[in-house]
């Protein structure tokens, strides 16, 4: 790994992101900004039923209408199924437009492209679907139950509507229950929520003369739209350029290939003229992905001395209609249950659970906020019954660096304890759970999370992150990079690695980012917190191999010694133990392209991880305190403090950090408090934000935070993720909270006034 | 139904159209004027991405009719900063302190910001959270976002350009 010897200058900095002043003057172009000579309108029709067979549609009225130009339904596509999961083919279960049978009320049937907006809406209605009921589940028990309706019939490898099944054994989980002093068994039921990012989707396609397509979208992951659009359109890969523009968050609920952005480009093809759609709010609501509804149940076995010696943990996940990320989550679930504490034997059984409902996808913190929930909630009660104090408990069995599941994780820093530690002081832990004023909580929850997964279900041919340098003789830089930032900050985090490990300023640093025929396009796109660690280490491999070409230069120029160090800071490239003998960034680029006879000097970086066991290069930790006020009347919960330490490795942008920490806060509170989707058979009845709740700036408590600095030797300059880990904690410390104020253990998110009001006999 | 003849004000130039009178003022705004920084989040006022401001208060441009906005003075985004480079207090007190990340919310909260600081050149912490709640973000927590306000608040104050 490259290390820069000279002092960190510009990791370690709260720089302005480098976007904030083009976002600030509403000068970003989001996908739904943009506008094309000659642009079509498109819109989606969906399902209006929750599974059914297609017996007939009639597209006629609206081909009939002035100024649509095209519709299309299924049987107008080559009918090929497309899912992340492209190494099981299998598990591939979505048609990008239904041409038999609907799944789901949104389910993609048809789509139309217009002269305007207006006149595609309308033309939309006139379209006529006749359906054929079929019977319908919505609950993981009713999918299961005898005689239910096979919502998947067409895979004859299913015998029931369970998609995919994961285990875990690690150990003798039941000899270990036969020795357990104490034995905890809980299931709780963890609901599905909305990304609620502030962006809807929204697609631009224009096509060229010999049918190739160029494609805005609003996704985290370009390359895999690029794969799955040309698989679903039977086009070369190469036939497809995606570029991403600004997007307005994803947290998960844009990584996939989605209806519309088959439909733009199967509809721009036909017609020969770019095409838009963008989606509505109630559009998105209704058929954007959600976070997986759970129902999961632990048994967990410790010594009388609060040890941890076994756990049994088996979750059913409701996946809605299709995988979609399903089987990520389901295994990730497992996963998760197994860390934060040593679990000596460790049994995980996942079941990905197809229902008549909107698919559940991959959402900030990807299975582990629904087992950390159960596992967190599960150490309080545990904590409480043995007589223990909760921090005390999790530090008997806090996982600590160079911990091991055998075939699952290795861990290769922690600073859990720390955290634990840590936490406990901010918050004067001990004497606030010991004695508190009446209807008043303080209650903890923590997480671990990965820093990227190192498996490869996407089955990509290519390196899991990778870039490409320029250097120029003004002494200026060009980074390409796949790295796709959606709000996250990766372009500023990236150009700070570079500048470090350059010696450059980071504003000598153009940046070009996530355009797949431009920039490299091997990655694998923003998710599972994979960003900082993969894009941070693929740029230092590219900084390592240009500081050997320039270094060479410098040591040609002033006949250094072989054991000479070069160093590379302030923009000049010099002796280390010589300051002197040096020249500038330029000037060394300049006397590379002259001893190389007019080349110019661009190097690539990779990064795949490689023998790091089955789950991520590195693991964040962190514990949260979270102090409430419960109103005994009304059953409102009022969160007064959320208190955080946390291990992110090297801090490479406090205030990128900081800000990741805040956000993620207020979304594990809507998660905890306030957000959940009401449906009547398979039908989401809230789609507006008035009827979906998500926290507002005065619902926010007070924030503290600290951050402890480990170094990860798998991380690029020793950093690791920040970003979904810190998602996870606050629903469990606030159901923590709210039971020590009240004496009520919420096992069935969200936590509502009413829940509470008939827990406390007042309802 | 036919189109209604109007003119707006906008950020200081003066345009004519004709509009189709259910049109609402982001959609003209977006898509006849080009003026895309004003945002579209929900299209049913709970989210504030459309804020401008209209003869100086805030207004959700998804809920009025561009025919209402007829011959009134409209504030988005694009006006606030004068020069090319140059950014308002506001923008660069929302840069600097981190209150911008994926910039979707943007535009509406720093429009909310400006017409808070027009009505009240030193809210209090409680008053700035109130006065931000109509503006969704889903990325920052708010407290950047809070942060930012307390700090060019005293900034403009500081300069005399409470306005
Ligand atoms: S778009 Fe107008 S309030 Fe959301
Ligand atoms: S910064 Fe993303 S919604 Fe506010």
């Amino acid at each position: 790994m490259s290390q820069n010897n000279s002092a960190m200058k510009v990791v370690g900095q709260s720089i302005p992101r480098i976007d904030a002043p083009i976002k600030a003057t509403g000068k970003a172009r989001y996908t739904g900004d943009m506008k094309l000579p000659g642009m079509l309108y498109g819109k989606m029709l969906f399902s209006s039923v929750p599974h059914a067979s297609i017996v007939r549609i009639d597209v006629s009225k609206a081909l009939a209408l002035p100024g649509v130009k095209d519709v299309i339904v299924g049987k107008d596509t080559p009918g090929i199924k497309f899912g992340n999961w492209r190494l099981f083919p299998a598990t591939q279960d979505e048609l990008p437009l239904a041409i038999d049978k609907v799944r789901f009320i949104g389910d993609a049937v048809a789509a139309v492209a217009a002269i305007s907006q207006d006149i595609a809406d309308e033309a939309i209605g006139l379209i006529e679907v006749e359906y054929a009921p079929l019977p319908a589940v919505y609950t993981i028990e009713d999918s299961l139950a005898a005689g239910a309706p096979l919502i998947h019939d067409e895979n004859k490898e299913l015998t029931n509507n369970i998609s995919l099944d994961r285990k875990i054994d690690v150990g003798d989980v039941d000899a270990a229950f036969a020795t357990a002093d104490y034995v905890r068994e809980d299931t709780v039921f963890v609901h599905a929520v909305s990304h609620a990012y502030m962006e809807p989707c929204a697609v631009l396609v224009e096509p060229d003369t010999e049918g190739r397509l160029t494609i805005w979208t609003s996704t985290q992951t370009p390359y895999i739209v690029q794969c799955l659009l040309a698989s679903t359109l039977a086009i070369p890969e190469n036939h497809v350029r995606v570029v991403k523009p600004y997007i307005g968050g994803g947290f998960g609920g844009k990584m996939e290939l989605r209806p519309w952005d088959f439909c733009a480009s199967l509809l721009a093809r036909r017609t020969g003229r770019p095409v838009r759609f963008v989606l509505t709010r109630v559009e998105e609501f209704e058929v954007g992905r959600r976070r997986h509804g759970m129902k999961i149940r632990s048994k967990v076995a410790f010594k009388k001395d609060g040890t941890l010696i076994a756990k049994d943990f088996e979750a059913y996940l409701d996946g809605g209609a299709y995988n979609s990320m399903g089987p990520t989550a389901t295994f990730l679930c497992g996963n998760f249950g197994a860390m934060l504490y040593r679990y000596p034997n460790y049994r995980y059984r996942g079941h990905h659970v197809y229902t008549n409902k909107p698919p559940a996808g991959a959402m900030r913190g990807f299975g582990a906020p629904q087992a950390l929930y159960l596992s967190e909630t599960q150490m309080n009660i545990a904590a409480e019954e043995l007589g223990i104090d909760p921090i005390e408990l999790r530090l008997k069995n806090a996982m600590v660096t160079g911990d091991v599941i055998e075939g699952v994780t290795r861990i290769s820093s922690a600073g859990f304890v720390e955290s634990l530690h840590k936490v406990a002081e901010m918050t004067n832990w001990k004497e606030k759970r010991a004695s508190l004023a009446p209807n008043k909580g303080i209650g903890i929850g923590c997480y671990s999370f990965i820093s990227g997964g190192v498996f490869n279900w996407f089955n990509t041919q290519y390196n899991f992150a990778s870039c490409e340098i320029r250097a120029y003789s003004d002494g200026t830089a060009h980074l390409l990079t796949m790295a796709a930032d959606i709000g996250q900050g990766s372009d500023t985090v990236l150009r700070q690695i570079m500048a470090q490990d350059l010696g450059l300023d980071p504003e000598q640093i153009r940046l070009t980012a996530a355009d797949v025929t431009m920039t490299p396009k091997a990655d694998l796109g923003t998710w599972g917190s994979r960003v900082t660690l993969m894009n941070g280490n693929a740029v230092l491999d590219a900084t390592q191999k240009m500081r050997a070409e320039l270094a060479k230069m410098v040591s040609l120029r002033f006949n250094l010694n072989v054991i000479h160090e070069v160093a590379f800071a302030d923009g000049r490239v010099f002796a280390k133990a010589q300051p002197a003998k040096g020249i500038s960034f330029g000037e060394a680029v300049t006397m590379w392209v002259k001893a190389n006879r007019g080349e110019e000097l661009v190097v690539r970086g990779h990064y795949t991880p490689r023998d790091l066991g089955l789950t991520s290069p590195a693991y964040s930790f962190g514990a949260q305190v979270a102090e409430v006020e419960v109103d005994p009347e009304t059953g409102v919960v009022t969160v007064e403090k959320v208190s955080t330490a946390h291990d992110c490795g090297t801090v490479i942008n406090p205030l990128a950090v900081e800000g990741q920490l805040e956000g993620a806060i207020q979304m594990g509170l809507g998660y905890a408090l306030c957000e959940q989707f009401v449906m009547r058979d398979g039908k989401t009845l809230n789609t507006t934000f008035l009827d979906y709740k998500v926290p507002a700036a005065e619902d926010m408590p007070a924030i503290a935070s600290a951050a402890i600095e480990t170094y990860e030797p798998q991380g690029p300059l020793g950093a690791k993720e920040a970003g979904e880990g810190l998602a996870i904690p606050t629903a469990p410390a606030v159901s923590d909270a709210v039971w020590h104020a009240t004496g009520y253990r919420c096992k069935d998110l969200p936590i509502t006034p009413e829940k509470i009001l008939r827990a406390t006999g007042k309802l | 139904m036919d189109k209604v003849c109007i003119t707006l004000n906008v950020n200081g130039d003066r345009y004519e159209l004709a509009v189709d009178p259910w049109r609402t003022l982001v959609e003209v705004l977006r898509d006849d004027l080009n003026l895309t920084g004003t945002k579209i989040g929900c299209q049913t006022g709970d989210c504030g991405a459309c804020t401008v401001l209209i003869d100086g208060k805030s207004v959700a441009s998804c809920m009025m009719l561009a025919v209402a906005a007829d011959n009134k003075n409209i504030a988005t985004i694009e006006g606030l900063s004068t020069g090319q480079d140059e950014l308002h207090p506001i923008q660069e007190a929302f840069v600097e302190q981190g209150a911008i990340q994926c910039g979707y919310c943007t535009p509406g909260m720093v429009l909310s910001t400006k017409y808070l600081l027009d009505q009240n050149p030193d809210p209090t912490e409680t008053e700035i959270r109130q006065a931000l709640s109509g503006n969704l973000c889903r990325c920052t927590g708010y407290h950047r976002i809070v942060k930012a306000v307390e700090a060019v608040a005293v900034k403009m104050r500081a300069d005399g350009k409470g306005e």
